[in-house]
């Protein structure tokens, strides 16, 4: 059955809620594709960001990889398309006008309010994908047992991204490596 | 998010934001120019902080922008739905060559990476579930939750001022993580709650508020 129109919906949808960056849109992706049209698992999505981190360019282009996995290249495209195109135009109109709304005083209100609102997206988005990434076991039946060595290796790349000027996605890669060795069954 | 290494100073609307450098640039930038250039970022930019790589690009580098015009479009792109680097894209390619060139400016920083991704996608439909892979993924998923942790930290620690801001960031994590509010109407109501708390105040009535 065809799934693009559902593709196009759903990431179109999730392209207005991606304030401050693609994590506050986390929960409503998993709630979307995982629950509702069950495109994916939980693990796979967590897969697929946690992939998308090591990719150049903006992080959320792992929306390219669930396009691709529901209906193929075409899939990609589409949801590459639905989930920039919105922000995207909405982008292009507000910095036309934002000089013109240089003395509008509410201008001020709305940058100032929508920071913290913005940052407790991205927390809330964060818990919610450490829920899977941390669990003991990564499918759905499984109890809710955290995995320390999970724990631990988020910890060690924590403090290594808080602490030192090293790029992001090979120590991500480096992570990946730990993992081979560690959750070795 | 990711896009931690920021300008300094973005978050907060300056007071000079309405300056008039950021018009007066002359453009110089030819629209094959601004693809190519744009293309190299998207290709390029491993690790988040797109941003950074932009900068370096844009100003230093070709001198398409000045600093103090970057540093306004940073400031609009963050308050904009969007991720930072493609509403950065965006703003830059608009004020080089009006749509057009935003247009290929997000085409070129978008392209590269999404078609990485589609092809991790297919990799991972044909190998990902072998048992070293998923090893593997395991712990690039533990490794992709400190990540975005320390992507928290750094912003918080440069845009939070005051306890209000902890009360509406406390209050958009229990609303999705606990009673499990869509995002949606978290991000509306929480918005114009937040929006109402900073709102304009009559300069004039300081001296005599209680």
């Amino acid at each position: 059955m065809n799934q693009i129109p559902a593709l196009v919906r759903v990431f179109l949808y999730l392209s207005l809620l991606t304030v401050g960056g693609g994590m506050a849109a986390y929960p409503e992706m998993e709630t979307l594709t995982v629950d509702v049209h069950q495109w994916l698992t939980q693990a796979q999505l967590v897969h697929f960001y946690s992939v998308g981190q090591m990719a150049p360019g903006p992080n959320m282009n792992m929306v390219a990889a669930i396009g691709e996995k529901v209906a193929g290249v075409l899939g990609a495209a589409v949801v590459v398309f639905a989930f920039y195109a919105p922000t995207g135009l909405f982008t292009l109109i507000v910095g036309r006008a934002w000089k013109r709304l240089a003395n509008w005083p509410w201008r001020t209100s709305i940058q100032r309010g929508l920071a913290p609102v913005a940052l407790g997206l991205m927390l809330a988005g964060a818990f919610t994908f450490g829920k899977t990434s941390l669990r003991f076991a990564q499918t759905p039946t499984s109890p809710l047992e955290i995995h320390w060595i999970a724990v631990a290796i988020a910890a060690v790349m924590l403090a290594l991204v808080l602490r030192t000027k090293l790029n992001p996605a090979p120590l991500i890669l480096g992570c990946g490596l730990i993992g081979v060795l560690a959750f070795r069954p | 998010m990711s896009e931690a290494p920021a300008p300094p100073a973005a978050s907060q609307p300056a007071a000079g934001a309405e300056t008039p450098a950021a018009t007066g640039t002359p453009s110089t930038a030819s629209i094959s120019d601004i693809f190519l250039s744009f293309l190299t970022i998207g290709a390029t930019s491993f690790g988040g902080g797109a941003v950074a790589y932009l900068r370096s690009t844009i100003v230093a580098k070709r001198k398409w922008l000045d600093d103090v015009s970057f540093v306004e479009l940073f400031s609009i792109s963050q308050s904009l739905p969007g991720l930072n680097s493609t509403n950065m894209a965006i703003l830059c390619g608009d004020r080089l060559r009006g749509w057009v060139g935003a247009m290929l400016a997000a085409l070129g920083i978008i392209l590269p990476g999404a078609i990485i991704m589609t092809i991790a996608g297919i990799v991972y439909g044909m190998h990902g579930d072998r048992v070293l892979v998923s090893a593997g993924l395991r712990g690039v998923a533990a490794g992709a939750t400190g990540l975005i942790l320390a992507t928290f930290i750094q912003l918080a620690s440069k845009t939070l001022r005051g306890w209000l801001d902890v009360v509406f960031i406390i209050a958009a994590v229990i609303a999705v993580n606990w009673f499990h509010v869509s995002v949606l109407y978290a991000l509306v109501v929480l918005s114009i709650l937040a929006t109402l708390a900073y709102r304009p105040r009559p300069a004039a009535e300081a001296p005599k508020s209680t």
